[in-house]
């Protein structure tokens, strides 16, 4: 079991010949060649994609209408450029894609504010990111930029733990600690570091708890808004599995933003140590450093079993 | 992109609110011609233009009298006195550092002296990812505190980002805060125009505090503040000219032009990570573990030689550095290939302090070939086994 993407997914990359969106396409093919079924360029319809390193070829269509109707996809990552981002992902809303996913880094706000809209109009369409690592469900299918090698999937029958992160490399030291701890991953999302962003912690811890497969979660963080703050209120009331967390940018001076662009404390909101005080009322364990996101998940377990 | 007030506050003007008539001075001498031209006969104000907030409460550095950033004068000889102490001396507010900034660009601005005082703004509300439009009876002081103690007195309105505000939620507001009927058509205005500079110029925030009823009765913008999204500065060339290079640090614009994400802090640990979060992190870790962070610096994901060597010069270009921790954990993008980075940095700029060096991920194994391979050559870089080892020997270094 896992959470949003499995076995049975279908995905098409919107901007597959552009460098990074083949780069990554490939990438991910290697690591699940059954999910990939096509890729969107506009113009570029009716040429085929070869992957350099995976020697895959896909078909490219011009919309992603046209790629649904064709390849039954019902999921997408995209690749294609800040400018054109906002609308790429209402484009895959209204042709039927049920998984959005956007790596893309840099959209304006307001782009993003009017194509969060436009999902949220859609009943069972769920946008991941932007500016986001993606969405990988170990074994089954990668969905992004993440390397597939540091992950272990959950054998049949198994638990395993559930991440959810604001930022990518972070989300990769934790899951190589968690896997040479022998923990294997249910699925992993990269939610993303924008300021507004599609699916939220709230609905990933949701879709945890009720993922029978899902043992722990871990949650990793940063300054800036106050989601985690919501986060910890969400799993004191409904969250009965163990949970451990990180936050990053206790160091992070108010005002500036740092790196992501929903990483800034402003407004007297969004500190570090506001969002760990309010995680350790609601009994999460959360790691001191990022040496420790592993044994913070482990130590949730354990006082969970107590 | 921040910009000064009476950038913000021409621009609002441009979309139709009314502001007080103001004449940007760069010298004393123009700062007394333009009082003669504003004062009419009264006072007029000298305001500083720095984009730190708090001017009025701040303090000239090194000034005998009590003297900040805003200050009303009645005569031409005052304005010229006021202008002069301005311009050759830093301005230290909360919000500048202990520092200060220095003060190169004034306003002078026409008597407007305010009776009652508000606060409305134009922000993002990250919580829904939807644009609010706020404003409170209670302005001219600082909002965040008014939003701390007494959030009762903030009133938010929903604005949709396909619509923009509309006529009629400008006039709710407008009545919700209490003006009067012949003070509706101006704050109107005041509000669309906020609107206007929100949506069609991709603002983060347009904030006017205080927009003021003047003793005269006029409404007023009688202070603003914009941010303008970053990432949407691709549509609005018309913009770029507002930006003050001198209101922002030069070890930052540099890092800027080599794709690197730097920000300078006061420690002396320098730090080279790939990923915001993790550079994040690795400043923490410093600190946890009893050291100083000199710097945030994100490479990115794919670091190049030529932006590493960069990214070494530039944080050694601050000479309170005194070691260096490179953390990268090697994804998709190779370790090896950022230790022959490394070793190019190494070579080209010389390390004469230690650089704490942890690889881990995709093939880390060659990477501590490569780097132990120049150990003679490059004693000053030391690989740690471990990211808790890493931090704790960057921080035993730097003492």
């Amino acid at each position: 079991m896992s959470i949003l993407i499995d076995q049975s997914t279908r995905v098409i990359t919107q901007g597959i010949t552009g460098s990074a969106g083949s780069f990554h396409t490939d990438k991910s093919v290697e690591y699940s060649p059954h999910s990939y079924v096509g890729g969107v360029t506009p113009k570029r319809g009716g040429q085929t994609w070869t992957g350099k390193d995976s020697g895959k070829s896909l078909p490219v269509f011009n919309t992603v209408a046209e790629a649904v109707a064709k390849t039954g996809a019902n999921a997408s990552m995209i690749f294609v450029p800040a400018g054109g981002a906002g609308d790429a992902i209402m484009e895959a809303a209204d042709a039927g894609i049920k998984v959005i996913v956007c790596i893309t880094e840099g959209i304006p706000v307001l782009d993003m504010a009017k194509a969060k809209r436009f999902v949220q109009a859609k009943p069972g369409v769920r946008l991941v990111g932007p500016n986001c690592p993606g969405v990988i469900t170990p074994g089954q299918c990668k969905i992004g930029i993440m390397p597939g090698y540091i992950h272990k999937p959950v054998e049949p029958g198994k638990t395993g733990v559930g991440v959810l992160s604001r930022s990518g490399t972070l989300t990769y030291e934790a899951v190589f600690q968690l896997t040479g701890m022998g923990y294997g991953q249910t699925t992993c999302v990269g939610i993303g570091g924008d300021p507004i962003i599609g699916t939220n912690q709230i609905d990933c811890l949701k879709l945890f708890q009720d993922d029978p497969a899902t043992e722990a979660i871990l949650m990793i963080g940063e300054i800036g808004g106050t989601a985690e703050e919501a986060a910890a209120e969400y799993v004191k009331q409904h969250v009965t599995k163990p949970v451990a967390a990180f936050i990053a940018g206790q160091t992070a001076p108010p005002g500036r933003r740092m790196g992501h662009a929903g990483a800034i404390i402003s407004g007297g909101s969004g500190s570090a140590a506001d969002k760990i005080k309010a995680l350790e009322a609601a009994g999460i364990v959360v790691a001191k450093t990022p040496a420790d996101l592993g044994a913070a998940v482990k130590e949730a377990i354990a006082r969970k079993k107590k | 992109m921040k910009v000064h007030e009476y950038q913000a506050k021409e621009l609002l003007a441009g979309y139709g609110a009314p502001i007080p008539k103001h004449i940007v001075c760069k010298t004393a001498d123009e700062a007394a011609a333009a009082f003669d031209a504003l004062s009419n006969g009264g006072g007029a104000v000298v305001k500083a233009q720095v984009h730190a907030g708090g001017r009025g409460a701040g303090q000239l550095l090194g000034y005998a009298d009590k003297l900040g950033g805003v200050k009303f004068v009645t005569s031409k000889e005052k304005a010229k006195a006021v202008a002069e102490a301005m311009l050759s001396h830093k301005l230290r507010t909360l919000q500048t550092g202990p520092d200060g900034q220095k003060i190169q660009t004034l306003i002078v601005q026409a008597d407007a002296e305010p009776d009652k005082e508000f606060y409305v703004s134009m922000v993002l509300d990250r919580t829904t990812g939807v644009p609010i439009l706020m404003g409170s009876a209670a302005g001219g002081m600082d909002i965040e505190k008014v939003a701390h103690d007494t959030p009762e007195k903030i009133i938010k309105v929903q604005v949709q980002p396909e619509t923009g505000l509309l006529p009629y939620q400008a006039q709710k507001m407008a009545f919700d805060l209490g003006f009067t009927n012949d003070q509706i058509g101006s704050v109107v205005k005041i509000l669309m125009a906020l609107s206007k500079v929100y949506f069609e110029k991709d603002a983060s925030i347009v904030e006017v505090n205080p927009l003021a009823v003047t003793k005269k009765g006029d409404v007023v913008v009688l202070d603003a503040k914009i941010d303008f999204d970053d990432n949407a500065k691709f549509r609005h060339k018309d913009l770029e000219p507002l930006r003050d290079l001198a209101e922002e640090n030069a070890t930052e614009i540099r890092a800027a032009k080599a794709d690197l994400n730097y920000i300078q802090l006061d420690g002396n640990i320098g730090c080279l990570v790939n990923g915001a979060g993790l550079a994040m992190a690795t400043m923490d870790m410093v600190k946890f573990y009893g050291g100083n962070p000199a710097n945030f610096l994100d490479v990115g994901g794919g670091v190049t030689a030529e932006n590493a060597v960069e990214a070494f010069r530039i944080i050694l270009s601050d000479d309170k550095v005194k070691a260096i921790f490179v953390n990268v954990f090697g994804g998709i993008a190779s370790c090896a290939r950022i230790a022959d980075a490394l070793v190019k940095a190494g070579r080209e700029v010389g390390f004469k302090i230690p650089v704490v060096v942890r690889l881990e991920g995709n093939e880390v194994e060659k990477a501590r070939e490569i780097l132990g391979a120049v150990k003679a050559e490059l004693p000053a870089i030391r690989v740690a086994p471990t990211l808790t080892e890493a931090a704790k020997m960057v921080v035993e270094l730097a003492k």
